[in-house]
């Protein structure tokens, strides 16, 4: 049996297409990335090699920084937001009737696509006829903001559909690691006295902590390389105001054809993303391994 | 990166701390049926229902003026019910733009990625649980590796190589790159699933003295039925709404799909809120129509993608 389960030619029969795809598609061009960054190219002609002068360039962009900027802002914004989440989870994996229900329709704007989504709100955001300021006049503010035309509100009116968007992912998560935590145990802290507030905080909490660390993880490389809704509702607009990194790199390369100064963000942006998980997990490493 | 998680609850010695216990179970007993409990209890149900009412509100709104027309958008109330509803909206955009065919691309390569996907992340993942080779851990640190990594960091690349293969604005380019970014997630779902999945099954029929061919087609693949759909469904939504590389790849109509196309299309009817509406609802109708008949799959998967693996 072992020799059946060992052979080399159906192993590489079953691993070799994905891992073909893999490499190929994902591997292999974040490699060449890096490369094309270090090229004077505009997409179609030859490429000229120009040593690390994009890279240079990148340290220096001003925009790009304000970009970057905008994005850990985003990070920032999610990560806080992941408290909230959590409260409402552990409410919810309480004993409260119709969680099930709730947890769905939570989880509902996460499965529409971006495009709908950045279409809706952006409808919903219209200055005149857009149901915000409709509310907003019909109480009796007479100039509501422009919120998506408006630079000091455009970036943070574009963060509320993407919490929208991604609220339910993460109660999700969370409902579902509190409901793991075996009855027993919250059972014998109540039976010692222990108030819900106690439970939640010194039980449930540090018991979910590597889900919390995942969902950090998620929640700060998902920001950093967001793109979708910004793309669409304002494209960085106006004037650079909501711009991020990945709307930055794409506008570089599709919109401007400075395929090699795009590449250079796109690696950069690989790098950012890829430090960052280990900073964070490095940051948040268990010292010791929790028993209960 | 995940797995200390699954290993997560083992039982073990409750925490104790015998805290005056009489006295506290009285007043537990007595705040359990009290005034300030079912205060409490109430402001729990508003706080989680402002919770949904906020992620449900904005497709009421959406659904409501798909049916209105312009005149009715602006001077009725945004929540008024249109007395005449413009059913209209939803014929005239489906026979008029490109929508059907959006629709039916969308259709063929989210069908086609999702069963590519989930057969070659099959193979993978029964090799890498079932057979013994020692570059398994390495090829399913690499899979998961994958999944950090931001498509804006491949996408120049990809363009390029597409193009010089003839690959831009076909459809092959699309189906390739979906299968290629959804594999780890898929392994991920149906890693766990081979770990508890019983093995005397495979191990009886290798004894009889049957193929590994048909070991994994006739014995695996039916047994893990149940977790295919469930990264089935997951793959779908993702490439149902995928939207980058469509718009970065495909450049004639034909091959569009509907996150693009009605991008596109919504340029053109910028003015008439009740055919962008319509169009909108024709979008996400599948998914919530998927979403009203499996939602425990997805709620599985979503778990299973994100917090098991």
């Amino acid at each position: 049996m072992d020799k059946a389960m060992s052979n080399k030619g159906v192993i590489m029969l079953y691993i070799f297409p994905a891992l073909f795809l893999l490499l190929a598609l994902i591997y292999i061009p974040i490699v060449q990335t890096g490369y094309f960054g270090l090229m004077k190219w505009n997409g179609m002609g030859s490429k000229e090699f120009i040593g690390l002068t994009n890279y240079s360039r990148l340290v220096q962009d001003s925009l790009f920084w304000s970009s970057a900027y905008h994005s850990f802002l985003l990070a920032l914004f999610s990560v806080l937001s992941l408290v909230g989440y959590l409260m409402i989870s552990v409410v919810l994996a309480g004993k409260i009737k119709g969680a099930d229900i709730l947890r769905k329709i939570y989880l509902i704007p996460m499965l529409l696509a971006s495009v709908a989504i950045a279409q809706l709100w952006m409808k919903i955001y219209h200055p005149t006829n857009g149901i915000l300021n409709s509310m907003l006049m019909s109480i009796g503010i007479e100039e509501p903001p422009m919120w998506l035309a408006d630079p000091n509100l455009a970036l943070f009116a574009i963060f509320i559909p993407i919490i929208w968007q991604y609220a339910g992912f993460y109660i999700l998560i969370y409902y579902a690691a509190l409901k793991n935590i075996p009855e027993s145990l919250i059972e014998a802290a109540r039976i010692d006295g222990a108030t819900a507030w106690d439970i939640a905080w010194k039980i449930k909490i540090p018991l979910i902590m590597n889900v919390i660390k995942v969902t950090i993880v998620l929640a700060v490389v998902g920001s950093l390389k967001y793109f979708d809704l910004i793309y669409i509702m304002t494209n960085g607009g106006p004037n650079g105001a909501s711009e991020v990194m990945a709307s930055y790199m794409y506008g570089h390369a599709f919109r401007g054809f400075d395929f090699g100064y795009a590449s250079a963000i796109g690696f950069f942006l690989l790098v950012i993303c890829l430090v960052i998980t280990w900073i964070i997990r490095k940051a948040t490493a268990v010292k010791e391994e929790i028993q209960y | 990166m995940r797995k200390e998680i699954v290993e997560n609850h083992e039982p073990a010695a409750p925490p104790t701390q015998p805290v005056k216990k009489k006295q506290v179970r009285k007043n537990e007993v007595r705040s359990s049926n009290g005034f300030g409990y079912k205060i409490g209890l109430a402001l729990i149900y508003l706080l989680l229902g402002v919770v949904a009412v906020f992620q449900i509100f904005p497709l009421v709104w959406l659904f409501l003026f798909s049916l209105k027309n312009n005149q009715e958008v602006f001077e009725l109330s945004p929540f008024a019910i249109p007395t005449n509803p413009k059913w209209e909206n939803y014929v005239n955009v489906w026979t008029e733009g490109n929508i059907s065919q959006y629709f039916l691309n969308s259709v063929l390569y989210t069908a086609s990625s999702v069963i590519l996907t989930v057969i070659l992340a099959s193979m993978v993942t029964f090799a890498i649980t079932r057979m013994k080779w020692r570059l398994s851990s390495l090829v399913l640190g690499l899979f998961m590796v994958g999944l950090m990594i931001p498509i804006h960091s491949t996408l120049i690349p990809l363009f390029s190589t597409f193009s010089s293969l003839g690959l831009i604005d076909h459809p092959l380019s699309l189906i390739l790159t979906y299968t290629a970014f959804n594999l780890p997630i898929t392994i991920m779902i149906l890693f766990g699933f081979y770990q508890v999945l019983p093995r005397e099954v495979e191990e009886a029929a290798i004894m009889d003295g049957a193929s590994i061919h048909r070991i994994f087609f006739q014995v695996t693949l039916p047994m893990t039925a149940p977790v295919m759909a469930t990264a089935a469904i997951i793959n779908m939504i993702y490439n149902w709404n995928e939207f980058v590389f469509v718009n970065t790849f495909i450049s004639s109509d034909n091959f569009k799909t509907l996150t693009v196309g009605i991008q596109n299309f919504i340029g053109q009817y910028m003015t008439d809120w009740g055919a962008i509406g319509a169009t909108l609802m024709i979008s996400i109708i599948p998914i919530l129509l998927a979403f009203l008949f499996l939602s425990n799959r997805i709620v599985e998967g979503i778990s299973a993608g994100s917090v098991k693996g």
